[in-house]
């Protein structure tokens, strides 16, 4: 255990010191959601309808933003060989990997939730619901981006094909976070239905994307 | 302890590297890869790392650990060096050394294993400003910082001036004389005496 404990420290620092990471999927993110009112005009009470999904998309895209680096840079000085000849599994990396992704660019995004949902004109009750579906549905993305991460790794240009693999999957993540945080905004459907299907969606990434990312990851090898 | 080797092949994008390789290698012996550039000695050694597919024979450490796969208990230094620039020399290798051993694998103290080649000054310092000369050596204080039996060395020698040359070739006897094994391709004489020879890309 202490070499995953290890390798999600190293993967925080380095993730701090490059300044990578956080920094920029936050003001990607404020980029995107200040964008949305200039291309719209003014119109407070269709902001305010419209403001959940503009937050998540927001969201969607700026997780992507560092995901292309996950795999590649350890792969490009060969720290990946060395990740592989450990004893340690290879999947349990990946999912560290993945955690310590989340933790620098997925929370920072949900922590920013509060002050750029103000800027779309959002009840409190409405932001809380958005905060808490992007907190439960972010690892989510992340998780499944790990999968496009570890497909692309050999590609020099991996970011954009990340991207045209990724988006796709995230669509169930996407149509239920939006619909939970709606129901909460202007129902009628009540929001534990679709909330807990995001659960869902999230644990399920949780399973699936270490194995389906080791697995591309040690067939990628040559 | 002994790895075996017998009628190894290897294919790299469709084309045949090398085939019906095989040797063996005692405990407490090393064994020089030779041959001219392109001829696999990188590939042989990746194979034997498990990083490489092993596209016909075998590959086996006899009396090594059974818990663990023979990849798991060899160290690879490549032309890579795994290390990040912005941590720093001790950062990069406490990293390695706590990922790379397993939960019962004896131990030395990073320090240590700085101090074997001459990085204990150097501790604090971010990797991006090391020389070429510091990284290799770096890279290298990883195999003495966790035990395994089996050493992989890609070029080992290359970049490094003749101090840290003399202090590698004296770790590599200390390791031998524990009943380690050597794996190393290289151009230049490595400074060990006795060592087998194993030439590839030439009619046998």
């Amino acid at each position: 255990m202490s070499g995953l404990a290890a390798l999600l420290e190293r993967d925080i620092r380095l993730a701090v010191r490059l300044g990578g990471g956080a920094p920029m999927g936050v003001l990607f993110f404020l980029i995107v959601v200040t964008l949305v009112p200039f291309a719209l005009g003014p119109d407070l009470a269709l902001l305010r309808r419209i403001g959940p999904a503009i937050l998540w998309l927001g969201a969607l895209l700026a997780s992507l933003l560092a995901l292309d680096r996950l795999f590649a840079a350890d792969h490009e000085d060969g720290s990946l060989d060395l990740i592989l000849m450990s004893s340690v599994s290879l999947e349990l990396a990946v999912a560290t990997k993945a955690l310590a992704h989340w933790i620098t660019t997925g929370l920072p995004l949900v922590i920013a939730v509060p002050v750029l949902a103000l800027f779309l004109g959002l009840e409190p009750w409405t932001m809380g619901a958005v905060a808490l579906t992007l907190l439960v549905g972010t690892p989510a993305l992340t998780f499944i981006g790990t999968v496009g991460a570890a497909l692309a790794v050999t590609l020099r240009r991996g970011g954009l094909i990340l991207a045209i693999l990724v988006l796709p999957l995230t669509i169930p993540v996407l149509i239920f976070g939006v619909a939970a945080a709606n129901s909460a905004a202007v129902g009628p459907v009540p929001f534990g239905a679709p909330f807990t299907i995001l659960c869902g969606l999230t644990l399920i990434s949780f399973v699936i994307g270490p194995f389906a990312a080791a697995a591309a990851l040690r067939h990628g090898l040559e | 302890m002994r790895l075996l080797a017998s009628d190894l092949g290897c294919v790299r994008s469709g084309r045949e590297v090398f085939a019906g390789l095989g040797f063996s290698i005692a405990g407490g012996e090393a064994m020089v890869v030779l041959g001219r550039n392109g001829a696999g000695k990188s590939s042989l050694l990746r194979m034997i790392a498990g990083l490489v597919r092993v596209a016909a024979g075998r590959l086996a450490l006899e009396g090594g650990d059974p818990e663990f796969t023979l990849p798991e208990q060899a160290h690879y230094v490549g032309h890579q060096d795994a290390i990040k620039p912005a941590l720093t020399v001790q950062e990069n290798l406490e990293f390695w050394a706590s990922y790379l051993a397993g939960p019962a694998t004896a131990k030395a103290a990073p320090e240590a294993a700085l101090e074997a080649f001459a990085l204990a000054d150097l501790a604090a310092l971010p990797a991006a400003y090391l020389s070429a000369g510091q990284r290799r050596r770096l890279s290298l204080a990883r195999i003495v910082a966790v035990k395994r039996p089996v050493w992989l060395l890609d070029e080992p020698t290359s970049a490094l001036d003749a101090l840290a040359q003399e202090r590698l070739a004296a770790l590599m006897r200390a390791h031998l004389d524990g009943g380690g094994i050597i794996l190393a391709a290289t151009h230049t004489p490595i400074g060990l005496a006795g060592t087998k020879e194993l030439r590839l890309g030439e009619p046998a």
